[in-house]
């Protein structure tokens, strides 16, 4: 592993126990930024608007991005479509601080992903399940997230996808040496990443949760189930009152095992964005990119 | 000893590590309830300042640790933890929710955030600390020392002509991440 890849994990490391943001103008990275944000993902449209559009979804204009880097000290994210690597060249370009290589766009490359270890910018990239998770790892990427639902508001697929990925954690951490490589070919997972979760009894980078948050409580399940952090996409600024909530949401991913504190952080926050059940869409955004 | 370390936000589970391999009783501070258990040095992992400073007073621990550190408890800081306890911060044009008026700001000097510019400008180098050689630094998205306020400051280290880590009566403070680098001598 190069000393960049190695670097790319270290600020990954520096993001945990924190709540990452989508905003779409600056006004919106300021609240964040206040609220308790440790970093904000810069796009045109929140996930629950790309899916009520429809059509074809885009890296944003770079200069709504820096827009964005212009207005807050944390670090910025962007997303780039699955396998589109001149997005991606465009992006670090611009020196954002992670890319994410997001599903929530509609694909560019129907069955690769973006070469990531080309790139001196760290990359983030979504898993339902460890093979899938050690397959972006392998191709470079730095963090990885939950791929959830993006833009419901449902939270199913986060908790599906997070349960997995720690019970298959947990049954290579079983297995003899001898048994890991059939594990890593039922993972189609590179043999060296199986084993460092063997070994160690997890990923070998951050991993947080993404997709669906919506409320103090969401996020609280999901650091109990094993995140080391969440993405909150449309459940902040699709909210009644956005800094109020994107703060409740803060202090809950710190103190998740505080229930008491979470029954205070979840009162009169307002109505919480209206979701849709993730099995009453058309667009499965989870199935793209495998 | 026994270390309490800040984990409300940032590589507070990194800082554990770090303490326990070198012997240390560690304990997380998440709630003032956790103040209760006393402590020989209070550490602050690295992170980011703005979401430390600002869970620091939501959750009402921020008045108890100044009170603390004012009061001669050693500390040691990396990164977002010498943001929190610099006297003064040096951003060019600054941001909505800088307000270091509400951190520690005991430690006589100045720091600019993000003074290497954004993660394309982390960095690792190996240099001298406080006498040892090659030790191996970890810079990510690193503030720097702009300034130091007071003689009684000492540098531990030196990274381009600026100081990269300090000593000042109890409190270590670094601008890289000592506690990245468990593999190395470390520096404690």
């Amino acid at each position: 592993m190069s000393d960049r890849q190695e670097l790319n994990r270290n600020l990954a490391q520096m993001l945990k126990g924190g709540v990452i943001m989508d905003v779409t103008t600056p006004e919106q990275a300021k609240i964040a930024e206040a609220a308790g944000a440790c970093a904000v993902m810069a796009l045109e449209r929140i996930p629950a608007d790309i899916r009520a559009a429809g059509g074809v979804s885009r890296m944003s204009d770079p200069a709504m991005i820096k827009g964005i880097q212009a207005a807050v000290s944390i670090p910025v994210m962007a997303k780039c479509r699955i396998g589109h690597i001149a997005e991606a060249r465009i992006l670090e370009a611009i020196e954002i601080d992670y890319i994410d290589e997001s599903e929530v766009l509609s694909p560019a490359d129907d069955v690769r992903h973006i070469d990531k270890t080309k790139f001196n910018v760290p990359f983030v990239c979504g898993a339902r399940d460890l093979g899938e998770a050690l397959r972006r790892i392998g191709e470079g990427a730095t963090m990885i997230r939950t791929k959830g639902e993006p833009g419901t508001g449902d939270v199913v697929q986060a908790v599906r996808h997070m349960r997995k990925m720690q019970s298959e954690i947990r049954r290579v951490a079983s297995l003899r040496d001898d048994e890991l490589y059939e594990a890593a070919k039922e993972l189609a997972a590179p043999l060296d990443l199986v084993r460092f979760v063997h070994d160690n009894g997890r990923l070998p980078v951050v991993n947080f949760a993404a997709g669906g948050v919506a409320t103090p409580a969401d996020a609280a399940l999901m650091m109990e189930l094993g995140a080391e952090g969440v993405f909150v996409g449309s459940g902040i600024f699709k909210s009644g009152d956005p800094a109020k909530r994107a703060a409740a949401i803060v202090q809950a991913v710190t103190n998740w095992q505080d229930s008491r504190l979470l029954a205070q952080l979840s009162e009169n926050l307002g109505p919480a964005m209206v979701g849709i059940n993730a099995d009453e869409i058309e667009t499965i955004m989870e199935e793209r990119g495998k | 000893m026994r270390v309490g370390v800040l984990a409300v936000q940032g590589a507070f589970a990194e800082m554990e590590a770090y303490w326990r391999a070198r012997g240390a009783e560690v304990f997380e501070i998440r709630q003032t309830s956790d103040l209760g258990r006393g402590m020989d040095m209070l550490a602050l992992p690295g992170g980011e300042s703005t979401v430390q400073g600002k869970l620091l007073n939501d959750l009402g621990l921020f008045a108890p640790l100044k009170e603390s550190v004012a009061g001669g408890l050693g500390v040691f800081a990396t990164c977002a933890g010498l943001i929190l306890l610099a006297e003064r911060i040096d951003d060019p044009g600054g941001s909505a929710a800088t307000r270091p008026e509400q951190w520690f700001g005991v430690l006589p000097v100045a720091v600019r955030r993000n003074a290497y510019g954004r993660q394309l400008g982390s960095f690792t180098t190996r240099g001298e600390f406080d006498g040892r050689h090659d030790v191996e630094m970890t810079f990510i998205r690193a503030p720097a020392i702009t300034d130091v306020l007071s003689p009684e400051v000492e540098t531990l280290s030196t990274f381009d002509g600026r100081p990269t880590s300090v000593r000042w009566r109890g409190i270590t403070a670094f601008t890289w991440h000592p506690e990245l680098n468990m593999h190395g001598p470390g520096v404690v």
